[in-house]
């Protein structure tokens, strides 16, 4: 199983039965495919609907129907269209459940960076400031570490932000942290993971959960339809 | 009362060099682009263009970039447009960053009467830079002004006569919202209908909000890639 489906796996995990969920793009865009049986989950796109259904069949594309990734996708019974200024109440308004979203930085108060690199990468926050500071729970899903080895989980984001102490639970192929006011407690490890390599990629001091867990991800046989 | 208008070109000329527009659209998904080709050929410059992006490269928002009559762009996110990258980046237009959120409720609040809100989206962060702050319920706030148009351009998918419009699917947003907030609102949309023609339950602009609706004609409504489902 490669890193990205781990990570999308074990988010999925968290996901609860009625929950309404936003994801952004990349790894979050995986995690519908995982959800655990029973669980029914309403995907929100920020450019206005509720209840984004699976990617179309070639050839069925609708113009008037794209997620927040700008790729077409289909509605399911039960979605609903509304304008982005309603759209922006459910999630500035606290209305969305959980967030999923990518990390370039987070810091060991759940201060996330993710939408801009001076010099290299200026394309704009979209929905991104909004979502961590409205959302009830923001679970962040990224690689532990960046390309070259760096940590990603760092004392203090560098990079310019986009909330400050807005993270709650940072899952990553080598661990699930979570954000507390302490600091950040190391909850599981990935298999054959010791909590030393994790600290060893880590910039803060992890402290480690008594209960200290092992991820534990059951790939499925079934195939989900794509979704989002 | 009838708003209706032949095209475009019949009310493109009120638009002046230096106008603040507000375009609808989300990617290329809802663009106005009968509004968009036609201030492209009447060619008002020094333009501030306020949308969620600036589409893509040649088309919508792009194309207005591209033929160099826009000022100042004021939108959430840049991707995908790597013409206007270069402008930004030789500083030959200037360009806003607003949180999408914001971006839609200063435009909502403008349309309401609602001079600035506070918020605490960008707190902290490049977007809340100068910006006042105050504290609610223990948690910093920043305040934020209204955005108003001199003009809207609308996109839509029905109409009547009084300027009543319904959207369709996910090509409805900014668009409502930038209805309701400039001077001068001038819809478009694929099909006109009588009055009735619209179920009054189900109309997502209220027709007050709107000066003037045609029917477009020569739609391109492109889509973007994305991943397909297996037969």
């Amino acid at each position: 199983m490669d890193k990205r489906e781990f990570i999308a796996r074990r988010v999925a995990q968290e996901m609860r039965d009625g929950y309404y969920v936003n994801l952004g793009i990349g790894i979050p865009t995986l995690v519908p495919n995982y959800l655990p049986p029973g669980i029914e989950v309403i995907l929100q796109s920020e450019n206005g609907m509720l209840g984004v259904g699976p990617y179309p069949y070639e050839g069925e594309e609708d113009p008037d129907l794209i997620n927040a990734g700008k790729e077409p996708v289909t509605e399911i019974a039960g979605s609903c269209y509304f304008s982005s200024a309603e759209s922006f109440a459910m999630i500035r308004g606290g209305h969305i459940d959980a967030s999923v979203l990518g990390a370039l930085e987070v810091d060991e108060k759940g201060t996330l960076a993710n939408w801009a690199v001076p010099g290299k990468m200026l394309k704009g926050m979209g929905g991104a400031m909004d979502l961590v500071a409205g959302t009830k729970r923001l679970i962040i899903a990224m690689e532990h570490t960046a390309k070259d080895g760096a940590p990603k989980i760092v004392k203090k984001c560098t990079l310019p932000v986009t909330g400050i102490e807005v993270a709650d639970l940072i899952v990553t192929d080598l661990a699930v942290i979570e954000v507390t006011r302490r600091g950040l407690v190391l909850r599981e490890v990935a298999p054959g993971v010791t909590p030393q390599a994790v600290q060893k990629v880590t910039e803060p001091t992890l402290e480690i959960a008594p209960d200290l867990k092992t991820i534990s991800v059951v790939p499925e046989t079934v195939e989900r339809p794509l979704f989002r | 009362m009838d708003k209706r208008v032949r095209n475009a070109e019949a009310v493109i000329g009120r638009i002046q060099d230096g106008a603040t527009i507000l375009a609808g659209g989300f990617g290329v998904c809802g663009v106005p682009e009968n509004l968009i080709n036609a201030l492209i050929r009447q060619g008002a410059k020094n333009l501030t263009i306020v949308s969620n992006n600036p589409g893509i490269d040649g088309f919508g928002i792009g194309a207005l970039i591209e033929n160099r009559q826009v000022r100042k762009m004021i939108a959430s996110y840049l991707g995908n447009n790597r013409f206007f990258e270069k402008l930004a980046l030789a500083g030959e237009i200037e360009m806003e960053l607003n949180p999408q959120g914001t971006l839609a409720e200063r435009m909502r609040a403008a349309g309401a009467g609602i001079p600035a809100f506070f918020t605490p989206t960008g707190y902290g962060t490049m977007a809340g830079e100068g910006r006042e702050v105050r504290e609610f319920g223990g948690r910093p706030h920043i305040l934020v002004p209204a955005l108003r148009g001199d003009f809207a351009f609308v996109k839509a998918w029905k109409g009547d006569r009084w300027g009543n419009l319904v959207y369709r699917k996910t090509a409805r947003n900014f668009n409502a919202v930038m209805a309701t907030a400039a001077d001068y609102v001038i819809a478009e949309v694929e099909q006109i209908v009588e009055l009735g023609g619209l179920d009054p339950d189900s109309v997502h602009t209220p027709g007050i909000f709107v000066d003037a609706i045609f029917e477009g004609t020569g739609y391109l409504k492109p889509t973007e890639p994305g991943p397909k489902r297996k037969r």
